[in-house]
């Protein structure tokens, strides 16, 4: 039992994270070896009740993946807090909101409604909404609840160390883990491992010519040419303000970054520094209009980008400055918990 | 929304021209709404929209971006980057449910000191109608008149201290010379308001502030 003891946890995620534990390959045995697995639904049968058995502290890492959607995350990540030596904000999610933090652009309403209701792909003729507590002839079962405004980890609780990636890729999963697994010193508290230190234009290997365009493209509408720079060929593409370590590997696949790494150091907020480098590589503007004119090519150019703060903030919107959508024009930039208690067929 | 709303707007201005062009403005002795803020860049090219944004998660309700005219750039063409972001964050804000009255560019160079002013009066009424932003749902004009207040409040004497909420109040919010006319006519008022009633704000004024620390205990957020 000399073993140091390892925990990860999924909370609203989609399971990418663990899959790429799981493509380390064959020094999964090695960690299989050097750690002591105490809790991992994905992987091993453990249950809350075991987590809540454990002493306090006892956990030596725990790699928590997931953004804080509702009330069962939140607990969970209480406990595994409370249970862990070293609690690593694992993935995008758990580091700055990720993907389901994308529904602080809307209401839960909304969101309920386009999952059960609206959806051309969804069969639910009763028009059934999951309720946190409903009545059924065999009891009241009690489902988590939802929270308006979706959450990173540390907006919950305090966070050792974060790393990026949607999901973090294997060889720095692997470096981190190594770390832990030969006892090396551990990098300051609070800081940003398993990732590089510059920006994504840093590694990637696309030609940069500065040149400026005229409109953007989405990634149907145009074949980019190879080994150029997807930006100056009118590709959204993130990577001048997100964090390296990932080997550009979208842009390589014509896939303009998406900005899953975050943002680079001393960024406040990534999607207002992407958006400013976007607008800097369009076009200088043509002499001789008046500036009305000019505002209105402006316009024509900018409205080229669909959805900015989709784009911007794919993965880091509870990170950013605004954190969330205002709803019907009250603010609410806390998170706070949804009453659920329809009426039925409120919907 | 009440009629004591007085909006809080954060002006980011070129240093070539708009800065100066509200400097005409003073000099000139020209009246204009004194909800603006001002903050001198090199350029408006320099405009981060970080500041933008910390802007308004800050409690400003509205934030004015001001530059020189279209090709008449000291630093050539940042003011057309500039508008590139303006154009873009002004869809994106939407997006977060910010109004777009609420940013707003003014091309206005060192000659045009009236413009600057027009410009500023008219985004006060526009915002003033729509009401404060309170980002994070908390009522910052509330929390700076409290701190105000509290700044200046003598520790004891009770009944005093109401008749002083007034003053700390309003200076809460001008801070600029012109603080006679206050601007609480209607809605749209896109003229400049001319000069004149000065006094009659006062007692709705004081009503209204002393109602405002009465409402709930707690400052800040709405729930936590």
């Amino acid at each position: 039992m000399s073993k140091p003891t390892f925990a990860m946890y999924w909370a609203a995620s989609c399971g990418g994270c663990e899959i790429s534990v799981l493509n380390i390959g064959d020094r999964l045995l090695a960690v299989d070896e050097a750690f002591d697995v105490v809790f991992w639904p994905v992987a091993a049968d453990f249950k809350y009740d075991d987590v809540r058995g454990y002493p306090d502290g006892y956990i030596d890492v725990c790699l928590f993946n997931g953004s804080i959607r509702n009330s069962e995350n939140e607990e969970i990540a209480h406990l595994l807090r409370r249970k862990s030596k070293v609690l690593v904000a694992f993935g995008s999610c758990a580091m700055a909101g990720g993907i389901p933090a994308l529904s602080n652009l809307t209401t839960n309403e909304e969101t309920l409604r386009a999952a059960y209701l609206d959806n051309v792909s969804t069969y639910n003729p009763d028009r059934v909404v999951p309720q946190p507590n409903t009545t059924v002839p065999d009891g009241e079962p009690h489902i988590p609840v939802l929270y308006e405004t979706a959450r990173s980890l540390d907006q919950v609780v305090d966070v050792d160390y974060y790393m990026p990636g949607c999901p973090p890729e294997p060889h720095q999963i692997w470096a981190v883990l190594e770390t832990f697994i030969q006892g090396k010193p551990l990098p300051k508290r609070g800081s940003v491992i398993g990732a590089g230190e510059v920006a994504v234009c840093h590694e990637c290997p696309l030609q940069k010519d500065e040149k400026t365009i005229e409109r953007f493209y989405r990634p149907y509408e145009v074949t980019p040419e190879p080994g150029r720079c997807l930006l100056e060929q009118g590709i959204v593409c993130l990577g001048a303000a997100t964090r390296s370590g990932c080997g550009a590997l979208c842009p390589q696949v014509n896939m303009g970054c998406r900005g899953c790494y975050g943002p680079v150091d001393d960024i406040g907020d990534q999607g207002a520094k992407i958006l400013a480098a976007i607008a800097s590589v369009m076009d200088g503007v043509k002499p001789g209009k008046t500036d009305h004119e000019i505002e209105q090519d402006v316009e024509a150019g900018i409205e080229t980008i669909a959805d900015p703060a989709g784009t911007f903030y794919r993965f880091g919107l509870a990170h950013s400055v605004l954190r969330r959508a205002r709803k019907n024009g009250r603010t609410n930039g806390t998170a706070t918990r949804l009453e659920i208690h329809h009426e039925e067929n409120q919907y | 929304m009440s009629e004591t709303f007085e909006p809080l707007i954060v002006g980011f201005t070129c240093n070539w021209c708009s800065y100066r062009a509200a400097d005409l403005a003073g000099i000139s002795r020209k009246k204009y709404a004194p909800n603006v803020r001002l903050i001198r860049l090199m350029c408006s090219g320099r405009l981060d929209p970080t500041f933008v944004l910390k802007a308004f998660a800050g409690g400003a309700d509205g934030v004015l971006v001001s530059g020189c005219h279209p090709g008449e750039c000291h630093y050539l063409e940042q003011n057309y980057k500039m508008l590139r972001r303006y154009t873009l964050l002004k869809r994106m804000l939407a997006q977060m449910g910010i109004e777009p009255e609420r940013l707003r560019l003014v091309w206005a160079s060192a000659a045009e000191g009236n413009k600057f002013a027009d410009e500023v009066t008219a985004m006060t009424e526009e915002i003033r109608v729509l009401g404060p932003l309170n980002w994070n749902g908390i009522d910052h004009a509330r929390q700076r008149s409290e701190k105000l207040r509290s700044a200046e409040r003598p520790p004891s004497a009770p009944e005093k201290t109401e008749k002083k909420a007034k003053p700390a109040a309003v200076a809460a919010r001008p801070a600029g010379p012109p603080a006679g006319k206050k601007p609480a006519t209607p809605p749209g008022g896109l003229k400049p308001p001319g000069p004149g009633k000065p006094k009659p704000a006062p007692p709705p004024g004081a009503a209204e502030v002393k109602s405002v620390p009465a409402q709930p205990a707690t400052p800040g957020e709405v729930e936590s």
